[in-house]
């Protein structure tokens, strides 16, 4: 090996060391910031993949319907809560202190996103409902299938 | 019948498209002098087919034709004519066509106004730039044709455009962002063209520079605009939410940042070629990218409306094969390229270097982020989402570095730097930075953070290190006005992007660190009291408006018990789609906006109201402003200016 040769293969090992170095430092970030989606039946079950329960205290991502009748507010603050059940006949309460978004209503698939008190409540830092009359989020739609009431995408047929 | 003329017309472009794309090669090839100068011709003819297709549907758009599919569910006859107008662009079919319009007129542009280029790289340019018009029109003809009837049963009145997207933000949002899009494939087919010639020098460098600056001004301006529409007009009082079809926007403007850089060194030193060649075909790929990202409905974002996985497919099949082709040609075309400068370790290149690999770690982690939440749900492990405080972590890391040798690159030599001249530059910006960082938190801040401290920091070390290097530069020969008056466009606009981006770091760690704000209970008559802010709420009134009805809260603020202003939150009914929207009350200022949004009426008729305190938010947008400004001083540098025409003003 001459010494240019040398010399490259030092640079390239040098940069492929801090690559991966630095793939493997965002890996670890990215692990703690996962928050994995879950609907009502699988809080309850586990997951429909894995099988895996979510833990208590876990952040995660909950979809599903807002149960008719179950928004309950507090007569002094903007306290609020509701329950969210999906095609699995389960059904989770989400608590949550703010704004609603605009889009809100009971009946409808709503997306929040919280931590998990125990087993079937959560108190969420975050709610989403879609953003327009006929667009709703695809992983709720796949868990609200064949609900009553429930009506999927239809804008493509319009 | 115009719908049909239309259609023609677009099936004509995309004819001429294929001839653009092939018979330059072919006179190249043949050595066949007319086949070379064909490909102008093929370029401004493809321009004006694409052009009448567009105005067409515009037309159509204006005289409420519902009969038009496309129109009947993004249009109604009660949205105003503005609105109507920019509806075009509201949704799949017709952005696409916007795509494929403003592709043609960068096409044109650079037929018409590279007079100084030899015909022939002007002729694979262009031929670079059919193909890919020649994608997109197979692909808005086959999948997404905006100019399908819906006879015979045609509806009485269409569907509206969302009322989210009725906002003169988004009348130009769009646009702006695809013109950077769409602009960079210039950058890209001079890098494919150069490659196919094997000749990549500093001149290639010289006349690549103006059009991807100009792509780059564009995006960063659509950026901006995008993050102010989402901050006014969303009524979360964000300005960015790593959502990813803002991060499918951010990737492109990362390397794109990174290609102005790298090739501003190709032409001033010879060096970096291969880097930048491979920089300018991994930008516009991104900016394909994030066209499939937006438009294949893969992801699950605010912006994912409605959408259709053939589609997904289509783009995804012309991104393998745009970016695998050119990967290819660059694998086996790239050892030609060679890079003669030399430079020592510690010199102005090493540290332009360095900040570009720093973009690029910036992009890889924004790539990650957005890509994976695919992928593990690809691989039925379910899905996921990837939270903000990820990307902010990240960022928060990776700025310290690249705000550093930002600083400090403007000072250093090319070449070669001798590191004892460095020395006092170094530690006077240092210690002006210092003093000045203390003093700003001292006056607007109150309390101390860790990294309100580091971001400011960094903000003014670009401050000061600039001012520095511009003060010993115009001092070198003159007395400093006469110095500063000596000095190139190209310096003060390198001067003033910087000067920009110290302006951003500055917004976002402000209102990161201090932002107040508050979900509350009111009702009409009570008062929040707010840091030294009292804000009433007066009144609540009635409100009727062209296509909506609702209710306007009316404010009234006092700072330390003195009246500063009034302001007035809506609460919009759209009636069509009997969507509600919140138009929030913004009083605006240089240090600080205050911002209201009426969330919703209770059951015993007070509101759920936001009202944010938000300090130098401003700054984040007036920073890019200042970017964007720069790069076309940059372009005006008269390096570039052709001596008959005023070469790139008239984009």
């Amino acid at each position: 090996m001459n010494l240019r040769r040398k010399k490259r293969l030092l640079i390239i090992s040098g940069l492929v060391f801090a690559f991966s170095v630095s793939v493997g430092l965002v890996l670890f970030a990215l692990q703690q910031n996962i928050d994995l989606f879950y609907t009502p039946k699988e809080i309850i079950h586990g997951k429909k993949e894995t099988g895996k329960k979510p833990d208590i205290g876990q952040r995660l991502r909950i979809g599903g319907m807002v149960m008719v009748g179950s928004v309950k507010r507090d007569q002094n603050s903007l306290k609020v809560s509701f329950d969210l059940i999906d095609n699995g006949g389960e059904k989770v309460t989400v608590f949550f202190d703010g704004i609603l978004p605009d889009l809100f209503r009971e009946g409808q698939a709503i997306v929040a996103q919280g931590i998990l008190l125990n087993k079937t409540q959560i108190n969420a830092f975050e709610v989403l409902a879609k953003h327009d009359e006929t667009y709703t989020p695809p992983e709720v739609s796949d868990a609200l299938k064949g609900m009553k009431n429930f009506k999927t995408n239809k804008k493509q047929e319009y | 019948m115009l719908a049909e003329i239309g259609q023609l017309a677009l099936a004509i472009a995309c004819m001429l498209a294929l001839l653009q794309a092939i018979y330059p090669l072919y006179g190249i090839y043949s050595g066949h002098q007319g086949a070379i100068r064909s490909a102008k011709t093929f370029t401004l003819l493809q321009c004006v087919f694409v052009t009448l297709a567009f105005v067409i549907l515009s037309y159509l758009f204006l005289i409420n034709d519902f009969t038009v599919t496309y129109i009947a569910l993004n249009s109604n006859s009660a949205l105003p004519w503005y609105y109507r107008l920019s509806a075009v662009w509201g949704a799949h079919e017709g952005s696409l066509l916007l795509w494929v319009f403003l592709l043609s007129l960068w096409s044109s542009a650079v037929a018409l106004l590279s007079k100084r280029l030899p015909i022939e790289s002007i002729a694979r340019v262009l031929a670079i730039l059919g193909l890919l018009s020649l994608g997109f029109y197979l692909f808005v003809l086959f999948t997404s044709n905006p100019f399908l009837r819906t006879l015979p049963y045609f509806p009485v009145d269409g569907r509206d455009l969302n009322p989210l997207l009725q906002d003169v933000g988004l009348i130009i949002h769009p646009p702006m962002l695809y013109m950077g899009y769409v602009g960079f494939s210039v950058a890209f087919a001079f890098a494919i063209a150069a490659l196919m010639e094997g000749r990549l020098d500093s001149a290639w460098a010289k006349w690549s520079r103006p059009w991807t600056m100009a792509a780059w001004i564009f995006l960063t301006l659509g950026i901006a605009l995008g993050s102010w529409w989402a901050y006014y007009e969303l009524g979360w009082g964000g300005w960015w939410f790593w959502d990813p079809v803002e991060n499918a926007s951010l990737m492109p403007w990362l390397v794109g940042t990174a290609l102005i850089h790298s090739l501003a060194v190709s032409e001033k030193r010879g060096v970096f070629k291969s880097w930048t060649v491979l920089l300018a075909i991994s930008t516009f790929s991104l900016s394909l990218l994030g066209t499939f990202l937006v438009r294949s409905g893969v992801l699950v974002s605010v912006h994912a409306f409605a959408s259709d996985p053939t589609r997904g497919l289509f783009i995804l099949v012309f991104l393998i094969l745009v970016v695998g082709g050119s990967l290819l040609l660059f694998a086996l075309k790239g050892s030609t390229v060679k890079s003669r400068g030399h430079y020592a370790l510690l010199s102005r290149e090493t540290f332009l270097l360095i900040n570009n690999i720093l973009l690029i770690a910036a992009v890889i982690v924004v790539l990650l982020g957005t890509l994976l939440p695919l992928v593990h749900k690809q691989m039925g492990l379910g899905s996921i989402s990837i939270g903000e405080p990820f990307f902010n972590r990240m960022f928060s890391l990776l700025i310290v570095p690249f705000a550093l040798f930002l600083g400090a690159a403007p000072l250093l030599r090319w070449k070669r730097q001798n590191i004892n001249e460095l020395f006092k530059p170094f530690v006077h910006s240092l210690l002006l930075s210092i003093v000045a960082t203390l003093l700003f938190l001292y006056v607007f801040t109150s309390h101390f953070t860790w990294l309100a401290l580091m971001g400011v920091f960094l903000g003014f070390w670009i401050v000061m290190t600039v001012g520095y290097e511009l003060y010993l530069r115009a001092t070198h020969r003159f007395n400093l006005f006469k110095g500063l008056t000596k000095l190139g466009y190209s310096h003060w606009a390198m001067s003033l992007g910087h000067l920009g981006f110290a302006v951003l770091i500055i917004g976002i760690t402000m209102t990161q660190n201090f932002s107040i704000e508050r979900d509350i209970k009111l009702a009409v008559g009570e008062s929040v009291f707010f840091g030294n802010y009292t804000f009433d709420f007066d009144a609540l009134e009635p409100l009727v408006g062209e296509n909506y009805t609702g209710s306007m809260g009316i404010f009234n603020v006092k700072q330390n018990g003195k009246y500063i202003t009034t302001m007035q939150a809506e609460k919009r009914i759209y009636s069509v789609q009997g969507m509600p929207m919140t138009e929030v009350a913004i009083d605006a200022g240089i240090t600080r906006d205050l911002y209201i949004a009426m969330g919703e009426m209770l059951e015993d008729g007070s509101w759920a109201v936001r009202i944010y305190y938000k300090p130098f938010i401003r700054w984040i947008w007036f920073g890019p402003l200042l970017m964007a400004f720069s790069g076309l001083l940059m372009m005006l540098d008269s390096r570039y200016r052709n001596k008959k025409t005023n070469v790139k003003g008239l984009i």
